[in-house]
C-alpha cells in the first residue's frame, strides 16, 4: 500500500488517517450500492422519482464496483476520483427531481445535502492521496560530513583489528571455511 | 524534580515527581547532565512492549555526576564522580555477570519472577523500561537512583564532552556488540538493516573491525546519507529490492554477516508478509513484525551469521527456520552486555578512532522531551538522535 503523502513519506510511517478514510469511503460505497439495488422502488418513492428505478439500481452497481475498486486496489486514488465523478452524477440526477411539482422536494433536498457532504470528503481524500509522491525525496538535512571518524575513515578502517573477539562470540570454527572466499582448500573426503 | 513520565500509548509528559532517595546501601544518586531518547523507548512510547504502568519514569541512556552514595558503594564511587550509567543494571557477582553476560544478570531484576514467566528465566534489571525488567525509574529526569551502583557505572575522565561519551551507556556498545557478534573477517560483507542510531553505530563498528564492505538498508534519506558518511553502501528499501541488490553486491553469494538494527516495528512497504503481520497483530495473535528477520534469513550466505540487536518482545510468526537450519546460520542476539565493552570503547574514543557524537541531530531541554519523542519516532526534521538536558 502507498498511502503516504509528501508530509509523511520520509518519516517511514504510512498516512493512516487518509488510509482509513479511503477504506471508509469504499465500505460506504458498497453499502449505498446494496441499498440502491435492493430497494430501488422505495428510494424512488421517497424521492418522487417514480419510473427511474432502473437508473437507481444502475447507480447501485456503479457504487459497488467503485467500493470494491477502492478496497481491493493497491492504489485507491483513481477510484476515489471515480467517486467524486459519481457524486457529480448523483447530484445532477437529484437536481432534475427538484423540477416541476414533485411533492417530495424536501426529501430530495435532504438527499442532496447528504451527497454534498460525502462529496466534500471524497474530494478531500482524493486530493490528499494525489499529493503522494512516488519519487524519492531529497534528504531534509545534509549529513554527508557526519563520518564519526575524527582522523578520517582510512585511519579508522580496521583500527580495531587489535580487538580479540571473545570466545563465546566467535563464529563456529567448522563454519569458517565456508564463508571465506579464499579459504585454504581442504582435501575433500573421497565419496 | 522534573522527569519524563509514561502515562499511556504515545502519552509522555514532563511531570514534577519526588526526588529519588538512597534505598539500599549499594545505591547511588546521580544528577543527570545529559540523557538521550533511544529506539527502544519508541517501543514503549508506541506501547508495543508490554509491562508499562502509568507513572513510570522513562530513559535508560544517561550520564551525570554522583551526588550521594550508599554505604556499600562508597569503595567504588564518591560524590563528584562523573559517570555514564549503563542501561543494564548489574550485580557483578552472579554466574552470568562473572562470564560478562551482564544483560542476563541473575540478581538485579526485582521482578525476576515475572520475567521468568514470560521468558523462562529472569534477565537483568533495566532502567526506565518495563516491569518485566524491574520497572526501575529511568534517567530522563533530573536525578536517578542507581541500584547496584558500585558495579553499574562507567567512570568518565575529564577532558571528554558529555556528547562524546553519553552513548557508552547504550547505543555505542549495542552497535559494537552487534558487529562483534558477527566475528568479522577482513573478507566479510556486513549488511545492516536499519540506519537509526543503533545501525549507525553498527556501521562504524563494522568499519573499525575491518569489514571489507558494509551495506546499510533503510528508507529515510537523511539516515542513508549519514550511513554513507560512515563508509557504508546504501540500499533504499522503498526503491530497490533489498535481496536483489545484496546479491548483486556479493556476486550472488549473499552477505556473510547480517545485522538486524530495526527490531519489532519493522516497516515493510507493500509486501504480502507485511499485511499478514498487520492482520495478525490486530487480532492479537502475534506481537512483533519480523519482516527484517525473514529477509536476513533468506539472503544471508550459507554458514553465515545473523546478529540481532533489534528488540523483540514476544511471539514471531512465519520465520523461515528451514532456511536458517539448512543453510547452517548462526544466530546471536540479546540486550547489550554494556560493561563488557565500555573500557575498550572509551579508549577508542580517547584515541580518536571514533567520536560517537556524530549521530546527534537535536539537543533540547528536558521539558521539550515529549515533543521530541514524536519528532524522533516520525523522523521529522531530519531527526536521528535526540539529547536532552535536564
Ligand atoms: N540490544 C540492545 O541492547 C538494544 C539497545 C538499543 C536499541 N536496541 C534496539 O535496536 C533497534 C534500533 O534502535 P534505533 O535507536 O536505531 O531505532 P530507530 O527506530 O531510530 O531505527 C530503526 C530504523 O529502522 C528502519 N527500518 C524500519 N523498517 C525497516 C526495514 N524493513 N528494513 C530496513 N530498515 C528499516 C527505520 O526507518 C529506522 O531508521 C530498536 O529495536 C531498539 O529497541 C537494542
Ligand atoms: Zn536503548
Ligand atoms: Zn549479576
Amino acid at each position: 500500500m502507498r498511502y503516504e503523502t509528501e508530509r509523511t513519506r520520509r518519516r517511514g510511517h504510512a498516512d493512516t488517517a487518509t488510509d482509513t478514510l479511503a477504506r471508509g469511503l469504499g465500505l460506504f460505497s458498497i453499502a449505498l450500492g446494496i441499498a440502491e439495488i435492493a430497494a430501488p422502488r422505495a428510494l424512488a418513492r421517497a424521492l418522487g422519482m417514480k419510473g427511474q428505478e432502473g437508473l437507481i439500481a444502475g447507480y447501485g452497481v456503479r457504487e459497488i464496483a467503485t467500493g470494491i475498486g477502492i478496497l481491493a486496489s493497491k492504489d485507491p486514488t483513481p477510484w476515489i476520483w471515480g467517486r467524486v465523478a459519481g457524486d457529480g452524477l448523483d447530484l445532477a440526477t437529484l437536481a432534475t427531481a427538484l423540477e416541476g411539482n414533485n411533492p417530495k422536494k424536501t426529501n430530495v433536498g435532504i438527499a442532496m445535502a447528504a451527497v454534498a457532504g460525502v462529496t466534500a470528503l471524497d474530494v478531500y481524500c482524493a486530493q490528499t492521496l494525489s499529493r503522494e509522491s512516488p519519487h524519492p525525496l531529497p534528504p531534509m538535512q545534509d549529513y554527508s560530513d557526519r563520518t564519526g571518524y575524527p582522523k578520517g575513515i582510512e585511519q579508522s578502517h580496521g583500527a580495531a583489528r587489535d580487538f580479540e573477539v571473545p570466545r563465546d562470540f566467535r563464529a563456529p570454527e567448522a563454519m569458517r571455511p565456508y564463508t571465506q572466499p579464499e579459504a585454504p582448500q581442504r582435501p575433500m573426503p573421497s565419496m | 524534580m522534573k522527569a519524563l513520565v509514561w502515562h499511556g500509548t504515545t502519552d509522555i509528559r514532563c511531570d514534577s515527581v519526588p526526588d529519588p532517595q538512597i534505598e539500599h546501601p549499594r545505591d547511588a544518586i546521580v544528577k543527570v547532565t545529559s540523557c538521550a531518547i533511544c529506539g527502544s523507548d519508541l517501543h514503549l512510547y508506541d506501547h508495543f512492549m508490554p509491562g508499562m504502568k502509568s507513572g513510570d519514569i522513562m530513559g535508560h541512556e544517561f550520564m551525570g555526576e554522583v551526588v550521594d552514595v550508599g554505604a556499600e558503594a562508597k569503595g567504588a564511587l564518591k560524590v563528584g564522580d562523573r559517570v555514564v550509567v549503563p542501561f543494564t543494571i548489574i550485580c557483578g557477582e552472579c554466574d552470568q555477570c562473572k562470564r560478562g553476560n551482564f544483560s542476563v544478570c541473575e540478581r538485579t531484576n526485582r521482578n525476576g519472577h515475572i520475567a521468568a514467566k514470560a521468558f523462562g528465566h529472569t534477565t537483568a534489571g533495566l532502567f526506565g523500561y518495563t516491569h518485566l525488567t524491574g520497572g526501575y525509574p529511568g534517567g530522563q529526569a533530573e536525578y536517578v537512583r542507581v541500584p547496584f551502583a558500585d558495579k553499574t557505572h562507567v567512570k568518565i575522565p575529564n577532558g571528554l564532552t558529555d556528547e562524546q561519551v553519553l552513548f557508552l551507556g547504550d547505543i555505542f556498545p549495542t552497535g559494537w556488540q552487534a558487529a562483534v557478534q558477527c566475528d568479522i573477517e577482513p573478507t566479510d560483507t556486513v549488511a545492516i538493516w536499519g540506519a537509526g542510531p543503533v545501525g549507525q553505530m553498527a556501521i562504524r563498528s563494522a568499519v573499525l573491525l575491518g569489514a571489507k564492505q558494509v551495506i546499510a538498508i533503510d528508507r529515510v534519506p537523511e539516515r542513508l546519507d549519514m550511513a554513507r558518511a560512515g563508509g557504508a553502501i546504501t540500499i533504499n528499501f522503498d526503491e530497490e529490492s533489498v535481496i536483489e541488490r545484496l546479491n548483486e553486491l556479493t556476486n550472488g553469494k549473499g552477505p556473510e554477516k547480517c545485522i538486524d538494527a530495526v527490531g519489532m516495528e519493522a516497516h515493510a512497504a507493500g509486501t504480502v508478509d507485511a499485511m499478514y503481520d498487520r492482520v495478525k497483530q490486530a487480532a492479537m495473535m502475534e506481537t512483533d513484525r519480523p519482516h527484517v528477520l525473514r529477509e536476513m534469513a533468506y539472503v544471508c550466505r550459507p554458514a553465515g551469521t545473523l546478529s540481532i540487536p533489534g528488540v523483540y518482545g514476544g511471539l514471531l510468526d512465519k520465520i523461515p527456520f528451514g532456511a536458517i537450519m539448512n543453510k547452517g546460520l548462526t544466530i546471536r542476539t540479546g540486550q547489550t552486555h554494556v560493561n563488557r565493552w565500555t573500557d575498550d570503547l572509551l579508549r577508542r574514543i580517547e584515541e580518536g578512532q571514533i567520536d560517537p557524537s556524530f549521530v546527534i541531530t537535536h539537543t533540547v531541554p528536558l521539558d521539550q522531551g515529549p515533543e521530541m519523542y514524536k519528532v524522533f519516532r516520525d523522523k521529522q526534521d531530519g531527526c536521528i538522535k535526540v539529547v536532552l538536558k535536564p
